[in-house]
């Protein structure tokens, strides 16, 4: 096998496929390891894959040619408390258009047509390999060894893209040791279901798909959601949730799901289908502040492994700051290799790269999100206070009517406080808007 | 359903050595045992209260690595090849 390549990039999920694939099209000799039997078996997401502004540029024909489930047309964001759901509504038919928002997929299915996309340009993709350690010559990364026999690979630039817990970021002391407040731990149930069961049940066009958020008291207080997304033939099914949230209230994750499950409104939005896959994964949300330096001599950071996930609460992107960091690493490596020059300082321009981008910039911008997202009150009483007044809002008893200010101080009575209203309020105006 | 029929479904590769170790005895003094709660399959568990670990249903998400904050958990990722192999995703 040969030894030495222009680039070796470390995992072949979105941000490692990425830029093998634009570096292998500029004719760089690319190789793509990948720990799992194939590309995607160790991925896994409840999300949207938003496509605008990389995957759409990278691949134009990607809507027929990639293996994607449903194009959202229809997003909630519901607060749920145990007997009402109040939900912030959008659907908007554009979005089943060019150039479209937002699309399901399964992981499995798409980080393996991805990586196959990027081993057509040329990438040597070799996968079932764990990459375990970095080679070095003084400061600069000049290769890897991998967990087989004769495991030297050497590389004028290694591109890190190993996930969320990126053994390798931390070797290259690229990442201090992160702390239990800046991940979230995912769990997913897939749950099949046929597609014109969704269709009718949840009242879409064939295609076309809908993804709801939840929030509300079934967290017990800790910060995070549930997630339902429909998918062509299946419904994924989950909850994120905070590790330090659920160190502190001695919940399980896995009880956390079955309570979740449980609630009557989740029961019936999943009934008769039939549970195919349980997974689950860590997520990093602690946002810039978690952030490591990017680059160093002969390395560059790229997706989770750099915590590069943008989690405001109401959007949560991580595979297209994937995508984007990968060009943005792929453009930088090219541009080194003009110069031959993979020392820090040529590489630095990967930073200014994300600064540009939407990358940073969002990251930059949300900045004070995961801070004003970890607010218990958020999950454990103003959901509840929300459908009070709702219910309020709605109901009429025979009674003399309230105006809303009242019935907003009425049902805020003993659970919080004016001036904590007013400080939550700022916090999440200065975090949001 | 319990979470062993749920992972019923689940694809592994199974190894024959395990790519996690727990150190127990570092666990007799842990007050906290934040491993119960953040694992997504229940690996770890307190038996007779004891800590047991039990490794082949791991989906190596990494929580444990990160909520163990006693160095009582050497992580790492399996073999290649090996380990959880997700068919959806």
């Amino acid at each position: 096998m040969q030894k030495k390549f222009d680039a070796i990039v470390v995992g072949a999920g979105p941000a490692g496929s990425t830029a093998a694939l634009l570096l292998a099209r500029s004719g760089l000799n690319v190789v793509l390891f990948e720990r799992g039997e194939y590309a995607g078996a160790k991925n896994m997401f409840g999300g949207i894959l938003y496509p605008r502004g990389n995957l759409d540029r990278l691949l134009p024909d990607f809507r027929k040619a990639a293996p994607l489930e449903r194009c959202v047309t229809w997003q909630l964001i519901t607060l749920l408390t145990p007997d009402a759901a109040l939900s912030l509504d959008f659907k908007d038919d554009g979005f089943a258009q060019p150039p479209y928002n937002g699309f399901t997929l399964l992981r499995s299915k798409f980080d393996r047509w991805y990586a196959q996309k990027a081993q057509e340009a040329g990438a040597l993709l070799i996968p079932e390999t764990v990459v375990d350690d970095l080679l070095w010559d003084n400061h600069r990364v000049i290769g890897i060894k991998a967990r087989r026999d004769e495991g030297e690979i050497y590389g004028d630039v290694v591109v890190v893209a190993d996930g969320v817990n990126s053994l390798l970021a931390r070797k290259a002391q690229l990442r201090k040791d992160f702390s239990a407040a800046q991940f979230s731990v995912a769990v997913k149930e897939l749950l099949t279901l046929p597609s014109a069961t969704i269709e009718g049940r949840f009242n879409l066009k064939k295609d076309e798909g809908v993804a709801n958020l939840f929030i509300g008291s079934f967290t017990e207080g800790i910060p995070g959601g549930g997630f339902l997304y429909t998918n062509k033939a299946s419904l994924s099914l989950g909850l994120v949730v905070s590790l330090k949230g659920l160190q502190e209230k001695k919940i399980s994750v896995v009880e956390l799901l079955e309570s979740f499950k449980k609630h009557p409104k989740i029961k019936e939005l999943i009934k008769d289908a039939t549970l195919k896959e349980y997974s689950g994964h860590m997520i990093p949300e602690g946002g810039l502040s978690m952030v490591p330096r990017l680059y160093g001599g002969g390395i560059l950071l790229t997706g989770d492994a750099t915590g590069l996930v943008c989690s405001t609460g109401i959007t949560l992107e991580g595979m297209n700051f994937a995508i984007a960091s990968g060009v943005a690493a792929a453009e930088t490596v090219k541009e080194a290799k003009g110069r031959g020059d993979y020392s820090q300082k040529s590489l630095a321009h990967y930073q200014s790269r994300l600064e540009e981008s939407f990358v940073l910039q969002d990251l930059r911008h949300f900045r004070r999100a995961p801070d004003f997202l970890a607010n218990p009150r958020l999950y454990q009483i103003y959901p509840e206070v929300a459908c009070k007044l709702a219910r309020r809002f709605f109901q009429v008893d025979g009674q003399p009517k309230k105006k809303l200010l009242h019935l907003v101080r009425e049902e805020t009575k003993g659970k919080v406080s004016l001036w904590q209203l007013v400080r939550d309020g700022i916090q999440a105006i200065r975090a949001m808007l | 359903m319990n979470i062993e029929d749920k992972l019923y479904q689940t694809r592994f590769n199974l190894d024959t050595i395990s790519h996690i170790e727990v150190d127990i005895r570092v666990c007799e003094n842990c007050p906290d045992k934040p491993c119960l709660y953040v694992c997504p399959v229940q690996n770890y568990k307190l038996k007779d209260g004891k800590l047991s670990f039990e490794w082949s249903s791991c989906i190596e998400c990494g929580a444990c690595r990160v909520a163990c904050e006693w160095g009582a958990v050497a992580w790492n990722y399996p073999r290649g090849g090996f380990g959880v192999s997700l068919r959806y995703g």
